[in-house]
């Protein structure tokens, strides 16, 4: 025994001693993950969080919370001498007096955005393969509190700069909270500290976004992983895989270096975006009066949707019994993104009560062997892409020589129509590409060869596919639609007979699905030959 | 840390590479001279001098404005009067090359002008000859580097043009199609021209509520934000959040996807 | 059952493929020094980071072709943090995938679901527990401790009353006053009638008093926009076109839909346009709202000229500016 082999059994024996740590690490050390790149996408969230907090925690030792009004007086010339608050000028400074400030800034802001783009990239890739089902119905539901929390978190950070644009985007939060009915206006003048903008919120703002939110985030990162870690990880259908196993890799030591080498990745792309793209240029942006507007006011990406349906709804306000309900605020603002996250954190249990599904899955699905639900959500995406759109549509009219009353006008024709239209063409979509496995392990793959037979016609070489492919490409279940009664033995609708009826009908759109081939249709084929 | 972003544009200048974006400016700076010079010699001193460019420049529009614009500049049915617009609204809209429209598009754009300095000169001159408007700004009115504040500039700008041009003087969309346009590259006197003639869908920024020396600060202000260097690496546009949005979705998560890719790749 | 359907059968897990690293030492050897090289890149990447923090100044500029003008000690600065970072990754993940094990490893799943007697045994469990607590049995524990945790919960309520005011009347008073002059915003200065051209704008505030602050939260109620126009252009009721004075209307700043400054005036078409959510406003109709989400007009501001010809405010705001809230009556 080395020394050093020496030293790490004493250490590990004291922790053990006084922890009794050693049986949890010898299981856990060899767990095994299964290695596909999209299983990489939440772990790119996990690092931009890691990412954010050290970088966020950089800023906050210049970053200066405060309303104050201030003079300028700082590096940049262009802005001396003008009153701004102390949050804005001190954001300047870390920008142009600190070294490496400016970097850091662009790189916690960077990280942010990749940060959501994660997220929703993950929260595509567990949607479209299945991975939601039961045991992991927990993990979908805090998968999308993080996505929620994440936007409001996103949304107060870039607010803390006070510049411009961002006094802009709390602006039309206050009148968002403003329009509540009964207690809007209390809320907003609670919230701001009196009348917009005051001197309250950027402090108070600042302490959620750096201690109560990350602390929530770090909570439910914790559990998301620890469940992940208990439940073990789903893996694509392939030979060899099956709902009782898991096929992978060691955490010791492949996986870890893995993981942890990624973690690098993922920290260089970040600090390669901050050193050579400038993101939130506040100093362009000016300080905050509630009196200017820039053209081509927009948020960050992930509330682009939200300020995307916002600009597409109808003028409608209530006036009655002197009161002012305004829908064309809470409509966009409030209840349709209400409507959206809560059928969202529901679609497990959904699809559950659709298919009567009650299994535990851990075996993930190609998203062409469920149509619906890949359908349902390329509706859902083509819903916020029209919106997304539309939340940019100065930019993209000025860019693509349009109006922005068409960009409008399509938008709102679009949210409507575009998203069943979507839902159609995938399903069919999924189907075709069903037949065209059908095909592949029924008459195996086209060669491009020719060959002419001795009567002279001539056929293409198809070549068998491999055993595992073939495996592959069938092993998925088709299961049967439901068929719940519906009338009771007199021809008379029993009670919940309307409700089945419902679920049968649903159950059975869920089960449109090519038959699959068997072995029995290939020998068959075989025997024809 | 010393120094302020006036000596560090000082210093930028010394140490730009000698590479293409110098024989531009160059290039530009020449043309820019070129065009200023004949301005000014061209510039008539004598009542002699003004009267024959005010017959040139009737020669002028007959042949290139009048079928819109009518023979004695009283407007059409496309085209407004010009009678009382002044000197210094054909100077802006004939030297920077929107009049004459080469289509009847939204609104005139910039292009290159038609007509030579001189020609712009006889223009403006004739049509002033009209009946009294604003006239050309005097290259003495225009020393913006000594007679504006950049800072103020800034705060005059964000408040009275940021709306329609942007924060950072990049352009932006009006109603059906119509656009404010990016002030980079335009030249001082056609920005303080635009200022207190209001062309097209611009307004008038009339000079008591909106002083001289004000409009001097713009433009100091717009040149500045034009020579700023790119402190925080590429600028994407200055039209905010769209295109860093664009950016994280290609290029971002692009290259993280890919390095994934990679990962999970079996090695051979 | 020679019928039954005969489905294809998995063929198990392939063989493990060996890499070349695994049966070649020479490949072993190449792969170890990729490894190394990579790590030695980041370690660079360090030094450059170093180096560009100590020794370029904060206000070098360089063109570089496509990326254009950067300031030298950001860009080197942040690459060199980019290559430090981003080879130690990549080292780490050649290395584990070139020289670790890479033969794949079978875990079973267990089942989640515990034996039925645990279940059972649990539910006994809270029964006996809830029994012996005896809340069932004892109605008067029950709703007092119902009253007291519910009271209890009112306490943040009530402790985070002080954050703000009551709005009071706050929402729909501004600082305008029969009187109050209007004065450009910036610069403070009054305006006579005549300042304003056929087609000019102006960005108004009210007057205060010489060297008094203006408070942000003012800003954002009492911002007018000025715009004159040839009287015979106006389309408005004759109450509405006494407040406006020789063609010179004043609208409130402040958008009727979100509060952002609308202030986007095209004078040809006589539109106002909010750029935050577009909605279109006619001027000559008395800002009414002719595309976009907005559904009320800018409030209008009744102007006329005092002794000296300056341009005041005939009486304050006649409706609540900016964005709705409940207590708005129309």
């Amino acid at each position: 025994m080395t020394a050093r082999e020496r030293i790490a059994g004493n250490v590990a024996g004291y922790v053990d001693d006084r922890t009794g740590a050693a049986k949890w690490m010898k299981k856990n050390l060899t767990k095994v993950f299964p290695d596909h790149w999209s299983f990489l996408l939440g772990e790119i969230c996990l690092y931009s969080f890691i990412i954010l907090l050290a970088s966020g925690t950089f800023l906050t030792f210049w970053f200066d919370p405060s309303m104050k009004e201030v003079i300028y007086d700082g590096e940049y010339a262009p802005l001396k001498g003008l009153e701004m608050s102390a949050a804005y000028a001190s954001t300047l400074d870390i920008s142009f007096e600190v070294r490496g400030g400016l970097l850091m800034r662009q790189i916690h802001h960077w990280a942010a955005l990749i940060f959501m783009v994660g997220i929703v990239v993950h929260l595509l890739r567990v949607y479209f393969t299945g991975a939601f089902r039961k045991p992991r119905e927990f993990n979908w539901i805090i998968g999308v509190g993080l996505l929620t929390l994440g936007i409001v978190e996103g949304f107060l950070g870039y607010s803390l700069p006070d510049d411009l644009l961002s006094g802009t985007g709390i602006r039309i939060a206050e009148a968002i909270i403003q329009a509540l009915p009964v207690v809007g206006s209390y809320l907003a003048f609670f919230a701001f500290g009196g009348a917009f903008p005051g001197e309250a919120f950027i402090p108070r703002i600042y302490t959620v976004h750096i201690l109560l939110l990350p602390g929530i985030f770090l909570a439910l990162i914790t559990v998301h992983l620890m469940l992940v870690w208990y439940q073990k990880h789903t893996q694509f259908p392939g030979p060899g895989r099956t709902e009782k196993n898991v096929v992978g890799y060691p955490l010791m030591p492949v996986y870890m270096a893995k993981a942890g080498g990624f973690f690098f990745i993922v920290f260089g792309v970040t600090a390669f975006l901050g050193a050579v793209a400038s993101i939130n240029p506040i100093w362009l942006y000016g300080p905050y009066t509630p009196g200017q507007i820039s053209a081509g006011s927009q948020p960050d990406w992930y509330m682009g949707w939200l300020d995307g349906l916002v600009r597409m709804s109808p003028p409608i306000e209530t006036h009655a019994f002197g009161h002012t309900i305004s829908w064309n605020i809470l409509i966009p603002g409030l209840i349709l993104p209400g409507i959206m996250f809560t059928l969202l954190a529901l679609y497990p249990f959904i699809e559950s009560w659709a298919t009567g599904d009650k299994r535990e899955h851990h075996l993930l699905d190609r998203p062409r062997n469920a149509p619906n639900r890949t359908a349902l959500g390329a509706m859902a995406l083509t819903f916020t892409l029209v919106s997304l759109l539309n939340g940019g549509n100065d930019i993209i009219a000025t860019t693509f020589h349009l109006t922005i009353n068409q960009m409008m006008w399509f938008s709102r024709i679009g949210v409507l129509v575009l998203p069943p239209i979507a839902f159609i063409i995938t399903k069919r979509l999924c189907l075709a590409l069903q037949r065209a496995d059908r095909d592949l392990v029924l008459h195996g793959r086209e060669t491009g060869r020719l060959v002419r037979l001795p009567h002279g016609e001539f056929v293409e070489v198809h070549e068998p596919i491999s055993a595992e492919k073939a495996w592959t490409l069938t092993s998925h279940e088709q299961i049967a639609p439901l068929e719940l009664p519906e009338f009771d033995g007199a021809g008379v609708r029993r009670a919940g007979g309307i409700k089945n009826k419902i679920r049968n009908r649903i159950s059975r759109a869920t089960a449109v699905a090519v038959p699959k081939a068997t072995e029995s249709e290939r020998k068959e084929l075989e025997g024809h030959h | 840390m010393e120094g302020n972003t006036v000596k560090r544009l000082s210093r930028l200048r010394r140490h730009r590479a000698a590479g293409p974006m110098l024989l531009v400016f160059a290039l530009l700076t020449i043309g820019t001279t070129f065009q200023v010079a004949g301005a000014v010699t061209t510039s008539p001193s004598t009542v002699a001098d003004r009267s024959a460019a005010i017959a040139e420049g009737k020669q002028l529009f007959l042949k290139g404005c009048s079928s819109c614009h009518g023979l004695n500049a009283e407007g059409g049915a496309i085209a407004p009067s010009l009678i009382g617009v002044g000197a210094a609204s054909v100077d802006f809209q004939v030297g920077t090359g929107r009049m004459p429209m080469a289509d009847m598009s939204q609104q005139a754009m910039r292009k290159d002008p038609v007509y030579t300095p001189a020609e712009v000169n006889a223009l403006a001159n004739y049509v002033a000859s009209l009946a009294p408007g604003p006239e050309v700004p005097s290259e003495e009115s225009l020393n913006y580097e000594r007679d504006g504040s950049v800072a103020e500039g800034g705060e005059l700008f964000r408040t009275n043009c940021a709306m329609c041009h942007n924060f950072a003087a990049q352009g932006g969309a009006l109603t059906q199609g119509k656009y404010a346009p990016t002030l980079m590259g335009v030249e001082p006197k056609h920005i303080y021209e635009a200022l207190i003639t209001g062309p097209q869908s611009m307004p008038v920024f009339s000079d008591k509520t909106l002083t001289p020396e004000e409009k001097l600060s713009i433009i100091k202000w717009i040149k500045a934000a034009e020579a700023e260097p790119q402190l925080g690496g590429v600028a994407l546009g200055r039209v905010g959040p769209v295109t860093e949005g664009l950016l994280v979705w290609t290029l971002g998560i692009g290259l993280l996807i890919g390095v994934a890719v990679w990962l999970a790749m079996k090695a051979r | 059952m020679s019928n039954e359907i005969e489905l294809i059968k998995d063929p198990g897990l392939p063989a493990h493929q060996h890499r070349r690293a695994d049966e070649d030492p020479k490949f072993a050897q190449r792969a170890e020094r990729q490894v190394a090289i990579l790590f030695l890149i980041s370690a660079l990447g360090t030094i450059l980071l170093i180096a560009s923090y100590v020794f370029i100044p904060t206000d070098v500029f360089v063109f570089i072709p496509i990326f254009g003008e950067n300031n030298l000690h950001q860009l080197l600065l942040g690459l060199g943090m980019a290559i430090a970072l981003f080879f130690i990754g990549a080292g780490l993940i050649h290395w584990a995938k070139n020289l670790m094990p890479d033969e794949e490893v079978i875990a079973q799943r267990h089942e989640f679901r515990s034996p039925d007697e645990d279940r059972e045994d649990f539910v006994k469990t809270v029964k006996a527990g809830a029994g012996a607590a005896g809340l069932g049995r004892r109605p008067l524990i029950k709703r007092t401790l119902g009253l007291a945790l519910g009271l209890s919960g009112l306490t943040p309520l009530l402790l985070l009353r002080d954050l703000g005011p009551l709005p009071k009347a706050d929402l729909t008073k501004t600082s305008w006053k029969a009187g109050t002059r209007l004065v450009t915003d910036p610069g403070d200065r009054p305006i006579k009638a005549s300042d304003l051209e056929v087609g000019a704008v102006a960005q108004t505030l009210p007057e205060i008093a010489p060297g008094a602050h203006r408070a942000l939260a003012d800003v954002g109620k009492d911002a007018v926009l000025l715009i004159r126009l040839r009287p015979e252009d106006f389309n408005l009721d004759a109450e509405r076109l006494s407040w406006t004075y020789d063609g010179i209307i004043a609208f409130s700043k402040i958008c009727s839909h979100m509060g952002c400054a609308v202030a986007l005036y095209e004078q040809q078409t006589k539109h106002l346009l909010c750029p935050c959510h577009q909605s279109t406003f006619d001027v000559t109709r008395a800002a009414k709202v002719i595309f976009g989400p907005a559904a009320r007009p800018l409030p209008q501001l009744a102007i006329t000229v005092d002794s000296e010809g300056y341009l005041v405010a005939q009486a304050p705001f006649n409706e609540p500016v900016g964005p709705s809230f409940w207590e708005r009556s129309s």
